[in-house]
């Protein structure tokens, strides 16, 4: 009988559009933390929702020496909040979490629980003026048009592109894969949890705008090592002039991101070396996320305490932050066979030795 | 209509949808050589009766593909399109490089910044440095895909709040539609003119739908139905008209002042609302082409208030949309047999 093991199959896919298709602006996570009790309940030991609205669940191993391992995915995404009715079914918004205001204009939100659909319109090109159309056109000029009168949105409502899950060919296309990935993720390797760890998950809040969560989650856990796991921009698109892209951050299609350096963790060496290892004996392809900016839970983790070891594991994703973001399939599939090999291999020893 | 394509010489698709529509609600139907949807409605005059023709173009806006680098794919705009909508939106990519035409879904996306010129800086992407992912490895792009061919927005219709709807092509599906609910309306009048029902094709780009149907149909009067600019976030100046209240009735050089006064008599006394739009010398849509064919043709310009013109999400009232249909269907069943002779100049 062939092992049992974790796998990216039509009910992975669903579950994944599922939480895609949910709204889960930075501290309004509530959609999508519904949707995570429900599917973790038959599998956790314990189930804790904390002040700031993580998730928090464990699984006991059954082994001696058992590392408490903790596994970040954030729930939330970027999205809009509704500031001000200018009346009519007019509203000014903000931004919650790093947008380019250059990716709103002619997009479809939803606002409020009930998903009220909208657009964010612009001045008709007959309108406008060549030097006006070289700049961008900024946010205090842009609104959610909703229609014509009542309606009841109310100011601090929060919205989301509109864009719905889809699959085309070997991609995924979404509004939030960034970061309901790392979620499926987590509540798959929950299902088939190792015996040698104790596993504790958090389904964290308010990663994009300040990884608030996750450092309140990995005081709760107070974990031996803590693995993030995140999507992570590719920027492998052509240069503009011909030249080779030396600065794609990561590739799609090349397998899960591991993280050495980004603007707010130094990895754990030995992780990183250990995870490369794992990939490398089990033939899963793998790449190296380029240091440098960006970031993930990890920066909040490793802080933590009195400092928990901490690497990061991304499915790479083009267009990051935008209405339609798109990574592979198979990047997934790996980055999630990836883990549960490093999860059932890990030892106490792999941290007994010191670091490099 | 809000879901299939139809780009400027490339209607057929949203053609077929018209023409399936219309085939009942008129004695024939023809297309032009430019692929122009001809509907004839007869009229119960004694024949030879004179002829109507109401104008709707169906062609929409879009891109096409110039060059295709590492399975991205760069495109170029057909009829205006202002680039700042486009990075993030859903488009389908009419794709003919296989042996079976194909519709590959895709999203303009906009290059991280180390991937652009210096230049952008944190400015609006040019269209010539935007791109289209179809999310397929580079390989399956290179086959499937090839130079020229058409690319149109996929932004689904939403149905918003008071009657209102959202979606690409409302410019100018929705004045197509008005002309559907007239066609309707006439089926339970009697008319005596004959009414040529058209959807022209490539205003956007040329007016060639309108200008040849014109010459070919030799219609005594011309109606052209359009959108104007509704008022709205990022537009409020004279230019502007409120959404939902009622058709805008041209005024200027483009327009028959008789035909102005006799839509304006007819509007206030069926109680539609209506604003009066003037256009002091271009008013940029099929009238035009109208106007000019042959010796001359009276022309009309109605037109139906939309926000955001040429962006993925126009916004129509629907309201407006019937209103339109029921001014034109009235102002067809009330056109007497000698109404050539009435039109003065002196008024």
């Amino acid at each position: 009988m062939a092992e049992k093991k974790p796998t990216i199959g039509q009910a992975q896919l669903k579950l994944l559009e599922k939480l895609c298709n949910a709204s889960a602006v930075s501290g309004d996570e509530g959609e999508v933390r519904q949707i995570v009790i429900k599917e973790i309940t038959p599998f956790a030991d314990e189930i804790k929702v904390d002040a700031l609205g993580n998730v928090l669940a464990t699984k006991k191993g059954s082994g001696r020496n058992r590392l408490r391992v903790m596994l970040d995915a954030h729930m939330d995404e970027v999205g809009f909040m509704i500031v001000a009715d200018d009346g009519d079914g007019i509203y000014r918004f903000e931004t919650v979490g790093g947008i380019d205001v250059r990716q709103l204009v002619g997009k479809q939100v939803l606002v409020g629980k009930n998903k009220v659909p909208g657009v964010i319109g612009a001045r008709a090109i007959h309108l406008t003026t060549e030097e006006e159309r070289r700049k961008k056109i900024p946010l205090d000029q842009l609104r959610i048009d909703v229609g014509l009168g009542g309606s009841k949105i109310k100011v601090g409502d929060r919205a989301t592109f509109a864009t719905r899950f889809k699959r085309v060919g070997p991609s995924i296309l979404s509004k939030a894969i960034d970061d309901r990935i790392g979620v499926v993720t987590l509540i798959e390797l929950l299902k088939f949890a190792p015996s040698n760890v104790d596993l504790c998950l958090s389904f964290s809040v308010q990663e994009e705008i300040g990884l608030r969560g996750a450092r309140v989650a990995a005081h709760h856990f107070n974990p031996d090592l803590a693995i993030a796991v995140d999507a992570t921009p590719a920027n492998d698109l052509p240069s503009f002039d011909g030249s080779e892209n030396i600065s794609y951050n990561t590739r799609l299609g090349s397998g899960p991101a591991i993280y050495t350096t980004d603007a707010g963790t130094l990895s754990d060496p030995r992780l990183i070396r250990y995870l490369a290892k794992t990939a490398e004996a089990r033939g899963i392809p793998f790449q190296y996320r380029q240091p440098g900016g960006g970031g993930t839970d990890a920066g909040a983790i490793h802080r933590q305490l009195k400092g928990i070891p901490s690497v990061s594991v991304s499915v790479p994703h083009r267009y990051t932050h935008t209405a339609c973001s798109l990574s592979r399939l198979d990047d997934w599939k790996n980055t999630l066979a990836l883990l549960y090999a490093a999860l059932k291999g890990i030892t106490p020893a792999l941290l007994s030795v010191d670091r490099p | 209509m809000l879901s299939v394509p139809g780009l400027s010489a490339y209607e057929s698709p949203v053609m077929e949808l018209i023409r399936e529509k219309w085939t009942p609600l008129v004695d024939e139907v023809g297309l032009s050589r430019l692929g122009s949807l001809h509907g004839l409605k007869r009229g119960s005059g004694k024949s030879p009766r004179p002829s109507i023709m109401i104008a709707t173009h169906m062609d929409a806006i879009g891109m096409m593909v110039t060059s295709i680098k590492e399975g991205f794919l760069h495109v170029t705009s057909v009829g205006g399109v202002d680039s700042r909508v486009l990075p993030g939106t859903p488009v389908t990519v009419h794709a003919t490089g296989s042996d079976r035409d194909e519709e590959l879904p895709g999203v303009v996306v906009q290059p991280p910044a180390r991937q652009l010129p210096p230049s952008v800086g944190d400015g609006p992407v040019p269209l010539d440095q935007l791109l289209v992912d179809v999310g397929l490895l580079p390989a399956q792009v290179a086959r499937r895909i090839q130079v020229g061919d058409i690319v149109s927005y996929a932004t689904e219709p939403v149905e918003l709040a008071g009657d209102v709807v959202s979606g690409h092509t409302l410019d100018n599906r929705s004045s197509v539609a008005a002309l559907t609910v007239a066609l309707e309306e006439l089926q339970s009048k009697t008319h005596t003119w004959d009414v040529w029902a058209v959807a022209t094709t490539q205003e956007e780009v040329t007016m060639g739908g309108a200008f040849t149907s014109a010459f070919a149909l030799k219609p005594d009067l011309a109606i052209a139905v359009d959108v104007t600019h509704a008022k709205g976030p990022g537009a409020s100046d004279w230019l502007t008209h409120p959404l939902g209240k009622g058709p805008c009735l041209g005024f200027g050089p483009n327009i028959h002042p008789f035909l102005f006064d006799k839509f304006i008599e007819l509007a206030d006394r069926l109680e539609i609302p209506h604003e009066n739009e003037v256009m002091p010398s271009m008013s940029g849509t099929d009238a035009y082409a109208a106007q000019v064919s042959r010796e001359g043709i009276p022309t009309m310009l109605i037109s139906i208030p939309l926000r955001y013109m040429h962006t993925p999400v126009e916004v129509v009232s629907i309201k407006d949309v019937q209103r339109t249909g029921r001014l034109l269907s009235e102002f067809i069943a009330g056109l007497t047999p000698d109404f050539m002779n009435t039109i003065t100049w002196d008024i």
